[in-house]
């Protein structure tokens, strides 16, 4: 009994804050849309008791999916925040792997302070930080500035309002989840490990790729799963670093809600959303599970 | 211990397979090795010994290649190995963690040393099969290290490190993880594999009992220096320093000057100790040439000298034993049919008494003449002492000990007396030996195989004397608060001078 009691709580408040707000945007995403307030029909009107939700799941139709099919906008920005996300795991992945390695080997002292500064951006507001970008990268910003004045270059970059901009915000912004993962894969590394390997006939390179990389497997699995799921739906740093030639589909979603108040094709651009991306959770939960086990 | 004589040290012709010149080491300030040379043979099993950061662990990295030596050359078949990089040695180390690794199989493990080779599959199968059934991990050989056991990750790094057939294989504390019993079994495995492959293997461990059980030398090491290298039976039988004696097994160590003794010399064995003073003849100054001294203290700093104290007892961890003389069987009958009970049927399921000892009935002592605590001199020695040796004067009111063996010695040099407890005899009244102490019985230890007393003699130090426990318990016949007299030969104790 007091099990069951236990297991109930994260399983209540999963059907409260992840079930209860996902069935209601799938309702939403089956109605029809209309200029009210809310802004779709049909409503649920329970007064009317039985024949009342008769009435109202007869109403409700695949139609803004189907429209969703249609148009090609909705399609290409889908693809376009998968090859966005893909992208930017890869290039988080190629920055973070060199900053955990250097910090699971520096001297013992340093590391809670190396992780500290990993931390560090939290303390800042994300949206502060993202506008903060917006000076470093802007044609008159910091950056420009600073290879002006070096003479590398003769006239500003254009680097706000493209993708290279949106790249930049998410690895800065994501570093951190790939740092993190990857950092306590390789810290629980037995240094005695790379010994014997060269002890048994490795060069320093070649030990790295027989037994760190594949030890630190799990960690770049996790860190790329925990960049890779969120930037997909990722709205803040495209709408304000990238320009309008910038397609994710997190920013088509904003702009149908509280653009086009087009709650229902909203709702079903997040719920493809989310049908995607429930295949690379779900792969992450079993490398996790897989973690766990190797090590217990 | 391979009794077959090898012994390639003491051929000259012998070329050693790794001699160390005057290799130092230091990180910053700190000197971890101090200027050492030695050999080491082909085939050998050779044992670092000493406590945690004496410098054995750093002596063994540099051989594998991970540190370099600051001073001095190690050479491998007469070769500086120091700019060859680890990788490149002939010289293979099993890891005190293993440091198998852990995303590897068994069998991909051991083949790990030999792909780097490059050696084509089918040989490297061979080479692998080879060493798992060296190993007996054929059952075991795709399981991952995690679904092993401890005993069987300790061998596939033994296997892993063997496979590659290095000139010579390091092992780090290889036996460190392991449970006693496991450790025991897996001592003679050691050794059977290092015959079998040939292999010279070199050893790191601050376990004694380890490096006796499987070294065929020992070198004993103390602040990046090796005390003393030497087969396991001349360490524990002829320590040349206290540091050795003490680190290897138990040992009372009596400090005291030295005076050489006449030839001929009688020791009034049958005076009473308490009022007994040094022999006049042992005090004569013509006998400053000694006649009989064999054994000689290879690393020997002479004491300064001090003031002789009273003698220090230590206490090592655990006593290394040989059987002591029995008692005589003499003693008090059990005296209840519930002792026999236990001794013949519980003692099985539950174990020896451990609580009886308290007791022990007193015992009837009169009537049986003791023994002297040396069987090889039982019928020798009565009061008459062999001539040559040294007295040892020790203590205020305490006859001065006899030393008939050890090294050269002058008149008034402070030298310590090292006496190993399963040489001293325990009895009840006077026994017929050269040296002979009255005390009382403080302490009993009861081992199972054997018992260690501890006696206080009336100046208060402490002598440890271990006796094996021939006859059950309620046959014995000393306990608690018992006056007892400790004995042993002249050539018991082993004399040191630094």
């Amino acid at each position: 009994m007091r099990r069951v009691a236990l297991i109930i709580v994260p399983y209540l408040w999963l059907l409260a804050l992840f079930l209860v707000p996902f069935a209601i945007v799938l309702k939403i995403s089956l109605s029809d849309i209309e200029l009210s307030i809310p802004p779709y029909t049909p409503q649920l009107d329970l007064s009317e008791g039985w024949e009342g939700i008769k009435a109202f799941f007869a109403a409700l139709d695949f139609e803004n999916f189907v429209f969703l099919t249609e148009d090609d906008l909705y399609w290409k920005a889908y693809l376009s925040s998968l090859q966005i996300a893909i992208i930017s795991t890869v290039l988080t992945l190629l920055v973070g792997y060199p900053m955990a390695y250097a910090m699971a080997r520096a001297p013992n002292h340093w590391r809670p302070t190396l992780l500290m500064l990993v931390i560090l951006p939290f303390w800042t507001s994300f949206l502060i930080r993202v506008y903060s970008w917006m000076g470093i990268l802007s044609t008159e910003g910091y950056l420009n500035q600073l290879l002006l004045s070096l003479g590398l270059i003769s006239e500003p970059l254009l680097i706000l309002n493209t993708n290279v901009a949106v790249y930049i915000g998410i690895i800065y912004t994501y570093l951190p989840f790939m740092i993190l993962p990857i950092y306590s894969a390789l810290e629980r590394m037995d240094d005695s490990l790379l010994e014997a390997a060269e002890d048994l006939g490795c060069s320093r390179l070649t030990a790295f790729w027989l037994v760190t990389l594949p030890l630190s497997k799990n960690g770049i699995i996790a860190g790329c799963f925990l960049v890779f799921i969120p930037v997909m739906g990722e709205f803040v740093i495209p709408s304000l670093l990238g320009g309008s030639q910038t397609l994710m589909i997190g920013k088509v979603l904003f702009e149908e809600f509280f653009n086009n108040r087009d709650w229902p094709v909203a709702s079903a651009v997040a719920v493809i959303l989310l049908l995607i991306l429930i295949i690379p959770i779900v792969l992450f939960q079993r490398n996790q599970q897989k973690t766990r086990e190797a090590e217990g | 211990m391979p009794e077959t004589k090898f012994e390639p040290w003491k051929d000259p012709n012998e070329k050693p397979l790794i001699q160390f010149k005057n290799v130092s080491k230091r990180f910053g300030t700190f000197t971890a090795i101090d200027n050492q040379s030695f050999d080491i043979y082909a085939k050998e099993f050779f044992a670092l010994l000493g406590p945690s950061g004496c410098g054995k662990t750093t002596m063994m990295r540099m051989l594998a290649g991970f540190e370099a030596p600051t001073e001095g050359t190690i050479l491998l078949s007469g070769r500086d190995i120091a700019p060859i990089p680890p990788n490149k040695r002939e010289v293979n180390m099993m890891f005190q963690s293993y440091a198998l690794f852990p995303h590897l199989s068994v069998w991909e493990n051991i083949a790990f040393g030999l792909k780097r080779d490059k050696l084509p599959a089918d040989k490297i199968a061979a080479r692998v099969d080879e060493m798992l059934k060296l190993t007996r991990l054929e059952r075991f050989a795709s399981r991952k290290p995690h679904q092993i056991s401890g005993g069987q990750r300790q061998r596939v790094a033994l296997a892993r490190s063997l496979a590659k057939g290095p000139k010579l294989l390091l092992l780090d504390e290889p036996l460190g993880a392991l449970d006693a019993k496991l450790r025991q079994d897996t001592q003679f495995e050691l050794m059977d594999i290092q015959e079998k492959t040939g292999t010279t293997f070199v050893i790191v461990t601050h376990d004694q009992e380890e490096a006796m059980t499987v070294a065929s030398r020992v070198a004993v090491m103390d602040e990046g220096r090796i005390v003393q290298i030497a087969t396991p039976d001349e360490i524990y039988e002829a320590p040349n320093s206290a540091y050795v004696a003490d680190f290897i097994g138990d040992v009372t160590l009596f400090s005291g000057t030295a005076t050489n003794r006449t030839p001929g010399a009688k020791t009034p064995v049958m005076e009473s100790p308490a009022v007994e003073t040094t022999p006049e003849e042992a005090e004569t100054p013509e006998t400053e040439t000694v006649e009989t001294p064999e054994a000689v203290a290879e690393i020997g700093v002479p004491a300064e000298p001090e003031a002789p104290v009273a003698p220090e007892t230590t206490t090592p961890a655990e006593p290394k034993t040989e059987a002591a003389p029995a008692k005589p069987a003499h003693g008090p009958q059990p005296n209840a049919l519930g002792l026999w009970l236990h001794d013949k049927v519980w003692a099985k399921v539950f174990g020896p008494r451990t609580d009886i000892v308290r007791q022990l009935p007193p015992p009837s002592d009169a009537e049986r003449k003791p023994k002297p605590a040396d069987p090889e001199t039982v019928s020798t020695e009565t009061t008459e002492i062999p001539e040559g040796g040294i007295t040892i004067d020790w203590a205020e009111g305490q006859p001065p000990l006899i030393a008939l063996d050890g090294p050269e010695v002058e008149d008034g040099q402070h030298v310590q007396l090292a006496l190993r407890p399963e040489k001293i005899g325990i009895s009840k009244t006077k026994p017929d030996a050269v040296n002979a102490l009255k005390g009382k019985v403080i302490d009993i230890a009861y081992l199972g195989n054997l018992s260690t007393y501890h006696v206080e003699l009336e100046n208060g130090t402490m002598i440890k004397a271990q006796l094996a426990n021939t006859r059950r318990i309620s046959r014995r016949d000393i306990t608690w608060e018992d006056e007892v007299w400790v004995s042993w030969t002249g050539t018991a104790g082993v004399v040191l001078t630094s």
